[in-house]
């Protein structure tokens, strides 16, 4: 195992010192006091762990193809932008525009997630990327999302907010959302469907929560305990008819 | 001067400190905690405000202002004289920076209004309004003066290079402050001058700002009808004047200048109980106008606390933190880290929903 000291150093020379480490060879990897540097785990291929203590900075896992990058505190904005494939890990919360146009891979998030998550995600075959967060999200949750998987589990925090913000898959035309909770129609987009789980659901949510439970510590059967609402885009070519007028 | 610039885009980067307990600390906390954000600001503008600097003078306007050349000053002065009682003036106190080659000369003035003098009169006006009226006067009128920093017991020091640059310009680890904010800029369409640096002050009021004002046009014009003149050429200049006319004349709070600055979309207004929904209704009629649409977090700071608030959809970062009687807030959380780094709480403050923090001893 590699451990970089990241204390002061600039997040190019950090980012080049990764690289380098992973080009040849190294399987995992240890960033200790990390504060604030961007683009950590960028473009990134192989199977190598990167652990990282500190909190990360923006546009972490973007482009990323195959790595596993564990966040021990919160991380930041912009998180697996685009991200093809592999795992981030967040133990604390994390910040807006998470997983924007992610196509593969996942993202579990422990805590709470900010506005934009998920927007425009999409999924083709066996190219199907999800999202994760236990505690509650903002505003635009899954907006114009194309495909993959949110899930949102609400798991601890008052009841000052609500579960998940206004505007709840906008523009979804593809994908599911499951929410841990009550959905309330009027906080979502016009083409948003909300129905219950079927069996088949269920079997789905239940593997991947027993993933997600595994790398936090959690009880999968507790998180199931509670009803989830399932979203769908209610049709599959919502603005169709947008300029036929 | 043409003061018809519609607007400014710019991803830039702030910070914000308040110690409750009004406890004074040096400005290289909030330089340290903003150089963390270098990469968000392009050398185009960074600057700084800090409240409780003068104590030694604080009753009296502390007023920073740059100009381009000496005959400005002249004129400056002449005017500050026929007007002002002078306490004191003399050369704003800097270093030499290798990188800062170029800078206006910049003078500060510790002075109060002349009680008697005939333009007051004639405008009869309280020292406040007179002080208002000064700034927009020499901004305006005359060319290569710029009023930059005219509150009591603060001041904002500003320009053109990077944080550390500036910092280093203004000697700013020699300051004191209960409160700092701080920022750096990333211009994209308007120029990146001295005096288009953040933060934006007027009176005890300071705003430093991440985003575009994109409904600046309305804004200017709106407080143009009430004398405000806008001449620095970038669209944050309209949030202090509207901070300004809202809370020093007319007498809203904080939280309800922010609601309309930030107010919540007719559709939400539409689910309030009835007496929230007339309030709000009224508030959005009366101040249609003051609305700020587009991106934006902002910092605003006065002598007694410190807001930070974002845009109605969240388009602009803004993480909060707080450690003992330290509220700490930032475009990310890993700048309020670098000078605190194991805050009690931390947050990211909902859209349009503003953190209000004020002195202990504010009431």
């Amino acid at each position: 195992m590699l451990t970089i000291d990241a204390k002061g150093i600039y997040y190019r020379d950090l980012n080049n010192k990764v690289r380098e480490a992973v080009a040849k060879g190294e399987k995992e990897i240890f960033l200790k006091n990390i504060n604030g540097q961007y683009y950590i785990g960028d473009g990134l291929r192989g199977d190598v762990k990167i652990t990282i203590e500190g909190v990360p900075g923006n546009d972490l896992a973007a482009f990323m193809d195959g790595p596993t990058i564990i966040i021990k505190n919160n991380a930041q904005d912009n998180i697996a932008n685009t991200m093809n494939s592999g795992k981030v890990i967040v133990h604390g919360d994390a910040g807006d525009v998470l997983g924007y146009g992610m196509r593969g891979g996942k993202l579990h998030i422990r805590g709470n997630v900010g506005y934009r998550v998920g927007i425009h995600m999409k999924g083709y075959k066996k190219q199907n990327p999800i999202i994760i967060a236990g505690g509650k999200a903002g505003d635009f949750f899954g907006e114009y999302m194309a495909g993959g998987v949110l899930i949102l589990l609400g798991l601890d925090g008052d009841n000052k907010r609500p579960l998940v913000g206004d505007y709840l898959g906008t523009g979804m035309h593809g994908g599911v959302i499951f929410i841990r909770g009550d959905v309330d129609k009027k906080g979502c987009g016009a083409e948003v469907g909300i129905t219950d789980l079927n069996e088949e659901d269920k079997k789905f949510l239940k593997e991947h929560l027993e993933d997600y439970c595994k790398d936090f510590n959690l009880k999968t059967e507790d998180i199931m305990k509670s009803g989830f609402k399932k979203l769908t885009p209610a049709s599959l070519r919502p603005y169709g008819n947008l300029y036929a007028y | 001067m043409n003061h018809n610039f519609q607007k400014d885009i710019s991803g830039c980067g702030l910070v914000g400190i308040i110690n409750r307990d009004g406890k004074r600390i040096s400005g290289s906390f909030a330089c340290n905690s903003l150089c963390l954000m270098n990469d968000r600001g392009n050398g185009l503008g960074a600057g700084y405000a800090a409240y409780g600097i003068y104590p030694e003078y604080k009753d009296l306007y502390a007023f920073h202002i740059m100009y381009d050349e000496l005959g400005a000053k002249t004129d400056t002065e002449e005017y500050l004289k026929k007007n002002y009682h002078i306490e004191k003036k003399e050369p704003m106190p800097t270093a030499s920076v290798p990188t800062i080659k170029i800078h206006p000369i910049i003078w500060r003035y510790f002075i109060k209004p002349l009680p008697e003098k005939a333009e007051r009169e004639l405008a009869n006006l309280g020292d406040d309004d007179f002080v208002v009226h000064t700034v927009m006067k020499i901004n305006s009128e005359i060319d290569g003066a710029y009023v930059f920093s005219s509150g009591k017991n603060m001041g904002a020091f500003k320009g053109v290079g990077m944080p550390i640059e500036i910092a280093r310009f203004f000697r700013l680890e020699e300051y004191e402050g209960y409160i700092w904010t701080a920022h750096t800029r990333f211009p994209t369409n308007t120029p990146g001058w001295w005096g288009g640096a953040h933060p934006f002050t007027l009176l005890d009021w300071s705003i430093v700002h991440n985003g575009e004002i994109s409904s600046y046009g309305i804004n200017k014009r709106y407080l143009e009808m009430y004398g405000y003149k806008l001449t620095l050429l970038t669209d944050t200049e309209v949030v202090a004047y509207l901070f300004d006319l809202m809370v020093r004349k007319h007498g809203l709070d904080t939280a309800t200048a922010c609601t309309v600055l930030a107010a919540p979309f007719w559709k939400r207004i539409d689910d309030m109980p009835e007496d929230e929904k007339e309030a709000m209704t009224a508030l959005r009629m009366v101040y249609g106008s003051a609305l700020m649409n587009g991106p934006f977090s902002i910092l605003f700071g006065h002598s007694k606390g410190l807001v930070g608030f974002n845009d109605r959809i969240k388009l602009r970062p803004l993480m909060a933190a707080t450690k003992g009687k330290t509220v700490y807030m930032a475009s990310e959380e890993s700048a309020i880290r670098e000078i605190c780094p194991s805050p009690e709480k931390v947050w990211a403050p909902r859209a349009g929903e503003p953190v209000i923090v004020e002195l202990e001893d504010s009431r």
